[in-house]
């Protein structure tokens, strides 16, 4: 028998696959999750198998009604849509198209944010205050908002104008871009990607794929990058700076992460989602005394916050609040049994949330106008009412305390101590020490090579990969390097829950370089640096290591490298379109949808290198993962012609 | 071995991920993109083959008296007992196409490779395995399932006595 056959090999399901690479919470919670028959991320996954190869390769074409089409990638049938798309076309339509969804919900997150900075500064949001002078003023003056003299509700209101109006800026660049070194700025200006509007970027991105506009894939891709720099220099920019300004610029604080923060005997309220606008004011309502009573005589000791996803990254960046999980634990908190309400507002929170809450008491709350669920309460986030709102919602909580089923709970023990809190600004302190505040000290490390390079590992956690465990694995690999980590969302949640968070793990998981730097300095050999919108930050950061000079004249000369190893969402496309267009090379655990174009795929991973010096990488292994960045950073070092790396 | 693949055309989507799913299974590479990587030419051996309104994905029947086996010089066409599947023995093949010419279902075709002739073979490799044909594992709505004669004829009838049992009730409360 001679036909070809490749050799059947027994799959392991998600499900098993994922009970080897989660944290033991994560697994033990999922573990009761099957047993009660439950039907989970990892179930609908499984279901899902064959994903469709089509679409996997970026081969699938909704865009209009001549189709639905596809493009055969072996060759045999069809190479081009009904319009004639060609698989370049069709790839690249589908790589902008998503792009441009991911900038438009950063974006739209940074709007919402403005919005409420100009209620508060015309008096009518009073809930929130302006907790942050010093960075409304420094922000202030890069719009050119006169500050000396000023109030600052003032100043304020005269910034959220201008905030807003870089969305709808119809002449002239954003005024953000300014921020970038002046070689990414002629970079970007030389192939006509500069940010201009935040909605013109997304709206004329969209309109370019629509069929019969745009039919090169090269102007195509050239879009999808300036509709992500519209994100990661505009939107989620405005997004860090807004709640810097509001809630205040955080500072290093000590925090817990892990299921094992529900407690048994208090109220426990999830807040799951991104705009520190909702989460904020709960901050403040469960810490109210008469809400505080109204849980004591539910039989409650008291209430517990915790979050789930980057709402949680905001509120344990600036309150300490405890992280219960990350974007795959939102099934596994409610397994618990113990979450009396899990409040969500928009961005990343599962339409299967309903279906798993209905097997237990929680009580499920929407609050944003943008994301309703089918079966949750909806109790609208009003800003210039929000503390009453707040309180509504947590009342809700309290009365739900007493409807527990007790023979559906089910706490794991474990949590972890970690420390997050650091930005662009305060790791000046960190690393230069109070009475110098510079990054002098951090760039004088790499270049004696004692610290190799600096790495951003960022993303979603994805049962395609390993549920989380990637960017552990990787981010141990990095820092065993000598590789300092600068981490944000539910990458830093999961490596918080593995103790990389902690300045003890230097001493267990850092090379001896790094570990000499924490050592000295006290701080972690892996920095969180907040929320997905929060990239923002690791790319100011990039901007003063630049300034500060000796490490290249541009962010694309540094030794630094990006990565998310297990992304899922349009938000994380978007992001890596920043960050590969702001110069730095950036690792994807699973590919973006270009293989089955070549051109694409090849401008990708490599003709962007030569455009704007950063480019994509593809790679399923964390560990290699690390490695490819490891080299990369080790070619910026050669470039440069640093020192080689103190203890090799 | 006495399995066989059932199709419910009412079922089939056109999403070709049967297309796909065979191509895979019986390439070198062995994955999507590790194909694509390898420049390999991967061939299906299952086609949807649009019929007005519907589409039918098409294999081979591994029809018992086989005109491409009895058409084939050189017995490289060939089955190795009742009840097995038809296969092609490339060593054997000469490439003279016959049973493509007489197959009355059209599922055979020229090898891409240059190499004698492709055909299903029942995934008989991931039978042996304990897996379900590439095709029917594939199928996200189900149209193509692996099954015996014995069963489909078996569902067949039930579902005509089913029909009979209506019949029958609607006439008694005439």
């Amino acid at each position: 028998m001679s036909t070809t056959s490749r050799p059947a090999v027994p799959e392991v399901s998600a499900f098993d696959r994922a009970l080897t690479s989660m944290d033991p919470a994560s697994r033990q919670m999922a573990q009761r999750g099957r047993d009660l028959g439950l039907e989970m991320v990892w179930d609908r996954y499984q279901a899902q198998q064959p994903q469709c190869g089509f679409g996997s390769l970026g081969l699938c074409c909704t865009v209009c009604n001549l189709g639905p089409c596809r493009i055969d990638p072996f060759g045999q049938g069809p190479r081009q849509g009904v319009c004639g798309a060609t698989a370049e076309v069709i790839a690249a339509r589908n790589l902008l198209r998503a792009a441009a969804a991911g900038s438009a919900c950063h974006s739209d997150h940074g709007r919402h944010m403005a919005h409420a900075l100009k209620e508060v500064a015309e008096g009518g949001a009073t809930a929130y205050r302006i907790s942050s002078v010093e960075r409304l003023s420094k922000v202030a003056r890069e719009y050119g908002v006169a500050v000396d003299g000023r109030p600052k509700e003032k100043i304020a209101l005269e910034l959220a104008e201008k905030m807003l109006a870089e969305f709808g800026r119809q002449e002239g660049d954003g005024v953000l871009a300014a921020r970038a070194p002046r070689k990414q700025q002629e970079i970007w200006k030389k192939h006509g990607i500069t940010p201009r509007g935040i909605d013109h970027e997304v709206v004329e991105g969209i309109a370019k794929t629509h069929m019969g506009v745009d039919n090169d894939a090269a102007n195509l891709l050239k879009s999808a990058m300036r509709v992500g720099l519209a994100d990661g220099w505009g939107g989620s920019m405005i997004a860090t700076d807004v709640s810097d300004i509001l809630f205040g610029a955080p500072e290093p604080v000590r925090g817990r992460v892990n299921l094992g923060v529900l407690k048994e005997r208090e109220v426990n309220i999830v807040v799951h989602g991104h705009v520190p606008l909702l989460s904020e004011v709960i901050v403040a309502a469960t810490r109210e005394p008469e809400l505080i009573s109204l849980a004591k005589e539910k039989g409650a000791e008291g209430i517990n916050l915790a979050g789930i996803c980057c709402t949680a990254n905001e509120i344990l960046m600036r309150r300490g609040i405890p992280i219960a999980g990350s974007f795959l634990q939102q099934e596994l908190a409610l397994a618990t049994g113990v979450v009396d309400a899990m409040v969500v507002d928009v961005q990343c929170i599962m339409p299967a949330l309903g279906q798993i809450a209905s097997c237990f008491h929680t009580k499920l709350i929407s609050t944003d106008p943008r994301a309703k669920f089918p079966g949750m309460e909806h109790i609208e986030l009003v800003e210039k009412d929000a503390l009453p709102i707040a309180r509504t919602i947590v009342r809700r909580a309290v009365e739900n305390f007493p409807n527990r089923n007790g023979a559906r709970k089910l706490i794991p023990s474990e949590t972890m101590d970690l420390v997050a809190g650091f930005t662009t600004e305060n790791v000046f302190y960190n690393l230069g020490g109070r009475f110098r505040a510079t990054y002098r000290p951090l760039n004088d490390a790499i270049m004696a090579g004692r610290i190799r390079g600096v790495a951003g590992v960022v993303g979603c956690d994805n049962p395609k990969n390993k549920s989380g465990g990637s960017h552990v694995e990787m981010v141990k690999e990095l820092i065993r390097n000598d590789v300092l980590v600068v981490q944000t969302g539910c990458s830093a949640i999961a490596c918080a829950k593995a103790g990389l968070l902690k300045p003890e793990a230097a001493l267990e998981y850092a090379g001896r370089g790094l570990r000499e730097v924490c050592e000295a300095v006290g701080i972690p050999p892996v920095l969180h640096t907040g929320s997905c919108v929060d990239n923002t930050r690791i790319l100011t950061a990039c901007v003063e290591m630049v300034r500060e000079g000796g490490i290249g004249t541009g962010i694309d000369e540094l030794p630094v490298a990006g990565a998310a190893p297990e992304w899922y969402s349009e938000k994380a496309i978007a992001i890596g379109w920043y960050v590969v267009a702001s110069g730095i090379f950036t690792v994807f655990g699973t590919p973006l949808r270009v293989h089955g174009s070549p051109a694409v795929e090849k401008y990708v991973t490599e003709e962007l290198a030569g455009m704007v010096g950063g480019a994509w990488a593809f790679e399923p292994d964390p560990v290699q993962g690390a490695r490819l960045m490891i080299e990369h950073i080790n070619r910026k070092r050669e470039a440069l012609k640093l020192a080689p790396m103190m203890y090799q | 071995m006495n399995g066989m693949l059932s199709i419910d055309v009412s079922r089939c989507v056109s999403c070709k991920t049967c297309e796909l799913e065979c191509a895979i299974a019986h390439s070198e590479a062995g994955t999507l993109f590790a194909i694509l990587a390898a420049g390999e030419k991967a061939q299906r051996r299952i086609v949807v083959e649009p019929a007005g309104q519907l589409s039918v994905p098409l294999q081979c029947r591994h029809c018992e008296d086989a005109p491409c086996v009895a058409v084939c010089p050189t017995q490289a066409m060939h089955r190795n007992g009742q009840d097995f599947p038809v296969l092609v023995d490339d060593a054997r093949c000469i490439g003279c196409h016959a049973c493509i010419a007489v197959c009355p279902f059209g599922v055979i075709s020229k090898s891409r490779m240059g190499k004698a002739v492709v055909k299903c073979d029942l995934c008989v490799r991931r039978l042996a395995q304990g897996q379900q044909p590439a095709c029917a594992a594939g199928c996200p709505t189900h149209a193509i399932r692996y099954t015996t004669p014995e069963e489909v004829a078996r569902e067949a009838r039930r579902r005509s006595a089913e029909s009979f049992l209506v019949a029958v009730e609607r006439g008694s409360t005439r």
